[in-house]
């Protein structure tokens, strides 16, 4: 089933962390396999924040295989060298689980392809995102859970979208738990919930034209998909109606950027999305229940129909 | 309304109202028979008095809760109930089978009112999706938007939603009346066996999809038509069908009701047998 939430502060800054985990904890009966988060956080724009993996959470239902836990200090040396190989100087290092590290890089480069290539050619090792103010955490376990093992209730930013997950088509595991990076672009994030079905076909494409998957989950599909169109010169928007058509199957899925927030929903509407909107807040998720949890007085919502998409600006 | 005992069977249900259509071949409807109506007794349901009222804040309940204590509350007389913020809650106020005038300051979440038979309901907020879904009787009124399947399978009353509601409303619908304010969404009456569908506004792609009776009426613009949909003369008798239904829906009102379209099930998907598969048999 799977749930969806995500909010942008328009002209403000707020405690998206907080408000993001009470969104997804109201949806946690549409699934608590794994829960992610994508927060646009308040930084001086000058370092990349890398969220990465050097192994997987084998505990809570996991279907990843066991691994001891020397050779993520093992895979975490080799990023190490291969960052001071590229020039990228850390300046911040974090390990808050044995698996899970961010890294305040300072790096000047634009593109990132052949960064994420060589970091990710290290066996085991996966980069959640990359940006200057985009920081994606997930793990499984219900939205509290996450939020309380990474203390996310304290981030403060203007934007974020979540997810929480119910595994159906791939594993109980980080590596297919939402969001997305929109790999390689920088602070592009993606949630979804619903089914593809032209999924392998889009890949073996998109794959063919040099873009990377790192799981079997479909969603991952629409991050890759938008990020190629991005690519091609497309701006967000125009990625995003090119989705409607060219991904086939039953979504509603949000994509964010440094400084927007945007929708789609698939010409069958067949998934929930409800949208509240004023002129300093947008908030949406897959249930009212998920914006009244940072809205609990009485107001307008409406559900956008069948192949609308939306963009918003902070 | 006719006399219901003199009227023959074949068109005891045109008389009370329910449909226009005949289908043929086999059904399986029973009528209500009056002379029996005394005999009746329908489980779960009060005698309540709409002139005792009370209000009730569900803000720290759950749904069950929330639910039991309208029951409660209905087994003490209580005909007039006001819930205070349901914030979206879903599943509130379902399986209530007697009348009852219930009011909801705010907004629910899915399946609000679901399987009731016979409450006059007014909601002053949005609904969530499958609102009332498997309506008997009664009426619901929504002030704001809906979401998708709004009145999903009803068999019957009225549901009126003074604002846009979401995909497919009125699907599999088999009786009732359906009223939207503004726009609906795709595959609106998608299935839909019986009934009415009138909507002020615009409609989505796919209106009507594979419907096998019933009929749908439009005010404004129509995405695309679905299956076996097309479109039938508004006659004047639909005209003043539209009117009276409008005034007593308290929405559209003065709506130019001689520009909407009328459209029914072309009937070209109907695959009807008039034989059980037990029957088949015997015959072969």
């Amino acid at each position: 089933m799977c749930g969806i939430a995500g909010l942008i502060h328009r002209g403000k800054s707020s405690n998206v962390g907080s408000e993001l985990q009470g969104m997804l904890q109201a949806l946690k009966h549409r699934g608590e396999d794994s829960t992610g988060y994508a927060l646009y956080g308040d930084t001086d724009g000058k370092n990349f924040i890398m969220r990465f993996k050097v192994g997987e959470n084998v505990g809570e239902g996991s279907s990843s295989i066991m691994e001891d836990v020397s050779v993520y200090d093992e895979r975490k040396k080799i990023v190490d060298q291969t960052l001071a190989e590229m020039g990228a100087k850390v300046v911040k290092e974090e390990r808050t689980l044995p698996y899970s590290l961010r890294y305040e890089l300072d790096y000047n480069v634009k593109d990132l392809l052949e960064f994420s290539q060589r970091i990710e050619s290290i066996p085991g090792v996966e980069i959640l995102s990359m940006g200057k103010s985009l920081e994606v955490i997930k793990d499984l376990g219900n939205a509290k859970m996450v939020c309380d093992r990474y203390s996310l209730d304290k981030v403060v930013g203007t934007h974020a979208i979540g997810h929480a997950r119910m595994a159906t088509e791939s594993g109980v595991d980080i590596k297919s738990a939402h969001p997305f990076w929109g790999y390689p672009f920088s602070d592009v994030s993606v949630v979804h919930n619903g089914q593809l079905t032209n999924y392998w076909n889009n890949r073996r494409v998109l794959e063919n034209k040099g873009m990377r998957f790192m799981s079997e989950c479909d969603s991952e599909l629409i991050a890759v998909y938008i990020a190629e169109k991005m690519r091609d010169g497309a701006t967000l928007e125009e990625g995003m109606k090119a989705s409607l058509t060219g991904l086939d199957g039953v979504f509603t899925y949000f994509v964010a950027t440094k400084d927007s927030l945007g929708m789609a929903k698939d010409t069958m509407a067949a998934k929930p999305l409800v949208l509240y909107e004023s002129d300093d807040l947008v908030a949406m998720g897959s249930e009212e229940i998920a914006i009244r949890s940072v809205l609990p007085q009485e107001i307008d919502t409406y559900d956008p129909f069948d192949g609308e998409v939306k963009v918003w600006q902070i | 309304m006719a006399n219901l005992k003199t009227v023959s069977k074949k068109s005891k249900a045109q008389s009370m109202g329910m449909h226009t259509e005949v289908l043929t071949g086999r059904t399986q409807q029973k009528f209500f028979n009056p002379d029996e109506a005394e005999n009746f007794y329908y489980f779960g349901t009060y005698d309540v008095d709409f002139n005792k009222r009370t209000e009730l804040d569900v803000k720290d309940m759950t749904a069950p809760e929330a639910n039991k204590e309208i029951d409660n509350l209905m087994s003490q007389g209580y005909g007039t109930i006001v819930i205070k913020n349901p914030q979206g809650k879903h599943s509130l106020g379902v399986g209530i089978l007697n009348k009852l005038n219930l009011i909801f300051e705010g907004s629910l979440g899915y399946f609000g009112m679901g399987s009731c038979d016979g409450p006059i309901v007014r909601i002053n907020g949005r609904v969530g999706w499958s609102c009332a879904e498997n309506l008997m009787a009664g009426k619901v009124v929504i002030e704001k938007n809906a979401g998708s399947c709004f009145g999903a399978a009803i068999r019957g009353g009225d549901l009126i939603c003074k604002g846009s509601v979401g995909a497919r409303t009125g699907i599999d619908m088999k009786g009732g009346t359906i009223i939207i304010g503004g726009d609906a969404g795709a595959f609106t009456g998608f299935m839909m066996q019986r009934g009415r569908i009138i909507i002020l506004g615009d409609v989505g792609i796919n209106l009507g999809d594979s419907m096998y009776d019933g009929t749908i009426f439009v005010g404004g613009e129509i995405g695309s038509y679905g299956s076996d949909a097309v479109d039938a003369e508004l006659t004047k008798s639909d005209q003043d069908w539209l009117k009276r239904k409008l005034k007593v829906a308290e929405i559209g009102e003065n709506f130019d009701v001689g520009k909407m379209k009328k459209i029914v099930a072309g009937k070209k998907l109907w695959n009807y047998d008039n034989l059980e598969p037990t029957e088949k048999k015997g015959a072969i």
